[in-house]
């Protein structure tokens, strides 16, 4: 949005979201489970789970739609818990969008500013600034049915934000979407949030579009947080297997050993610079976090830990080989090489032995069941 | 795109077998077609005959002079507008609301409700318009509780009347302004309405800038369908009108039974078909048609 001299309302911050001890259940069915939350102002949060998991419960607690049995909710320093809906002052995309079929593109972005008396003549201005920031300008006249599905997810947008609401929910919005252009929504959503500094708390069961729209990521599952941190944070270091399936691909050994020392088999486990959880008992490996050796080339820096097997299994992925290794010690690890390394003959033919590498970041330990 | 080639291989005979397809079809239709023909056009199609006779069989617009010199007629016509008004907008508030709670409710309880609804529309309009006189009438059920709870002293007359024909005919009328109202409400996706709510809207704003219109053409359907049967409607004011409310049809009945006179009834029921269809014609240019009367179950 390009702001205009004579728009000189400040800009709006985020408004800072606290969620206590919620708690929803169905009959017997516990969609929320004491969930604790601090979404920060101007932040981007994904709640990021399976279907089922309460993701969705907890973002329709926060609009006002589902009335949990107990806890506590605030935006700011307001308690909007038994607040209507209609009173809580937060925009929202919905996952069918929920454009209204009888109103046109500029009737729908103008609706919540008709609803807050804003004078015909700014909710115009304000309408078409802000069709300009979702980069559909000159749309205002058309119909809701003409416009393609990516057209609708900005329209939804733009009628979410334009009355500038202190907080933005989400739900599955870019699901509808295939995939092209789902990723450059995703990158377009993340700078249009950066822009605003609107707190934007998203709902999704996409990996990917959590890793990249998000500051922080929480991952639900059965009614609670499981763990809670960047991206980063998450891909790397997931706190429970069920994250470390749920994000990215990853296969697990078995390791025994305590306190500082673990062990793969027979081979102790280089931790340098990395103190596992207490009572860990599986190692977490990356397919795309494992180094494949060249046959014969000399070993790497010490730090790194090196395992030895044969190779069962080469799958063709297009962008990648994904290569099936049988370990020495026991146990089936993938390992990921791009199909540019691919194509030099960096990739052992089946049969062949292996020698994979992997640096004490390239790994995580953690408790859960084997297998 | 490039032409079709004509003969292609066997384009000769793929084109035989999609015109035999289509015989096939049409020899399907073809009882209905004779059937509708048989009692539908062909009547009418005398009807419109007749209309234009003397008893003579002479060529004559005398039917429809009469119609315009008569003021008899006029009052029938005018009488029959006022009633079928009356009763679609009150079928329209009846409506409305019970369609809106049935919408709201569980699918399974909606069904089970649903009957009672439909459960009337399966009985025969006589029974219930006799069930109605049995409610209304001067030493009926209603006046002998109203008598006996002390809200009236004196019988009020609640049939044989335009208030009774109006009730008897809200009740027949019901179900097709239920049935549609109900479809289009069911289609309404519940985010709408959550939609209009999360951008400020309070519950009466959410129904009168979200969930009125989007269910208007439920409305537009059951309120045509309504308005047009009302109109043909015959038990209904013969049995509760007492013989003072003489709707369109009871006008032409008592044309043929008491005078004979097939013209002037031809003539008037020529009006009528012409005024639905107009209805009809119009009503088709701000909705489909197929929408209007497959509101049913």
């Amino acid at each position: 949005m390009t702001p205009s001299p004579t728009d000189a309302r400040p800009q709006q911050k985020g408004l800072p979201i606290r969620v206590r001890q919620v708690s929803k259940t169905y009959g017997r069915a516990v969609a929320l489970d004491q969930v604790d939350l601090d979404v920060q102002s101007g932040e981007f949060l994904t709640l990021l789970g399976p279907s089922g998991s309460g993701k969705t419960t907890l973002l329709m607690v926060l609009a006002g739609f589902v009335r949990p049995n107990q806890g506590s909710l605030h935006f700011g320093e307001r308690d909007v818990l038994r607040l209507a809906p209609h009173k809580r002052g937060v925009g929202m995309v919905f996952q069918s969008y929920a454009l209204f079929p009888h109103l046109t593109v500029a009737e729908n972005i103008a609706f919540p500013l008709k609803l807050r008396r804003v004078p015909r003549p700014e909710a115009m201005r304000r309408v078409e600034a802000v069709l300009d920031l979702v980069q559909l300008p000159d749309f205002g006249g058309r119909g809701v049915d003409a416009l393609s599905g990516g057209q609708r997810q900005r329209v939804a947008l733009a009628r979410a934000i334009v009355f500038e609401p202190g907080i933005l929910l989400m739900d599955e919005p870019l699901s509808a979407l295939d995939k092209q252009l789902r990723e450059r929504m995703q990158i377009e959503l993340r700078a249009l949030h950066d822009r605003l500094g609107i707190t934007t708390v998203c709902v999704t069961h996409d990996q990917r579009e959590a890793l990249t729209m998000s500051n922080r990521i929480a991952v639900i599952d059965r009614g609670s947080i499981i763990q809670l941190g960047t991206p980063k944070e998450i891909y790397d270091r997931p706190s429970t297997r069920f994250v470390a399936d749920f994000i990215g691909e990853s296969t697990f050994l078995p390791v025994t050993g305590s306190g500082g020392t673990f062990r793969l088999g027979a081979q102790a486990l280089k931790l340098e610079g990395y103190t596992p959880p207490p009572g860990a008992n599986l190692l977490m490996l990356r397919p795309e976090r494992l180094a494949l050796l060249p046959e014969g080339a000399p070993g790497p820096d010490p730090r790194y830990n090196v395992i030895t097997g044969r190779v069962t299994d080469i799958v063709y992925q297009g962008e990648s080989v994904l290569v099936q290794i049988r370990l020495d010690d026991g146990g089936t690890v993938a390992a990921r090489v791009s199909s540019a390394r691919a194509a030099l003959g960096a990739v052992p033919v089946p049969g062949a032995s292996a020698r994979l590498a992997f640096a004490p970041e390239d790994m995580n330990l953690l408790c859960g069941e084997a297998g | 795109m490039k032409a079709l080639a004509a003969e292609g291989p066997n384009a000769t005979e793929l084109g035989r077998d999609a015109r035999s397809e289509r015989w096939m079809l049409f020899g399907l239709s073809l009882p209905a077609l004779l059937l509708v023909g048989l009692v539908v056009v062909l009547p009418i199609a005398w009807l419109f005959l007749l209309s234009f006779q003397t008893e003579g069989g002479a060529f004559t617009l005398a039917n429809y002079q009469r119609l315009i010199d008569q003021p008899s007629y006029r009052r029938i016509l005018a009488m029959t507008f006022e009633i079928s008004l009356t009763v679609t907008a009150m079928c329209i508030v009846l409506g409305y609301a019970l369609a809106y709670l049935l919408a709201q409710l569980p699918r399974r309880v909606a069904g089970v409700l649903m009957l009672g609804v439909l459960m009337p529309f399966w009985t025969s309009i006589l029974v219930r318009t006799y069930a109605w006189l049995v409610l209304l009438q001067r030493d009926g059920l209603i006046n002998v509780i109203g008598e006996h709870l002390g809200f009236w002293q004196k019988p009020l007359a609640l049939v044989y009347n335009m208030e009774g024909t109006v009730v008897g005919l809200v009740h027949i009328m019901l179900p097709f302004m239920v049935l549609p109202l109900y479809n289009s409400m069911r289609a309404i996706d519940r985010d709408y309405v959550r939609g209009a709510a999360n951008l400020g809207a309070g519950p009466i704003q959410v129904f009168w800038h979200v969930y009125l219109p989007l269910s208007r053409p439920g409305l537009f359907a059951g309120g045509t369908i309504t308005f047009i049967l009302c109109l043909g409607s015959y038990v209904t004011p013969a049995v509760l009108g007492g013989g003072k409310i003489v709707m369109a049809a009871n006008g032409i009945a008592g044309d043929v039974e008491l005078y004979f006179s097939w013209g002037p009834a031809s003539a008037f029921g020529v009006v009528l078909l012409v005024i639905t269809l107009t209805i009809l014609f119009t009503a088709s240019r701000f909705a489909r048609l197929d929408r209007i009367f497959g509101g049913g179950a």
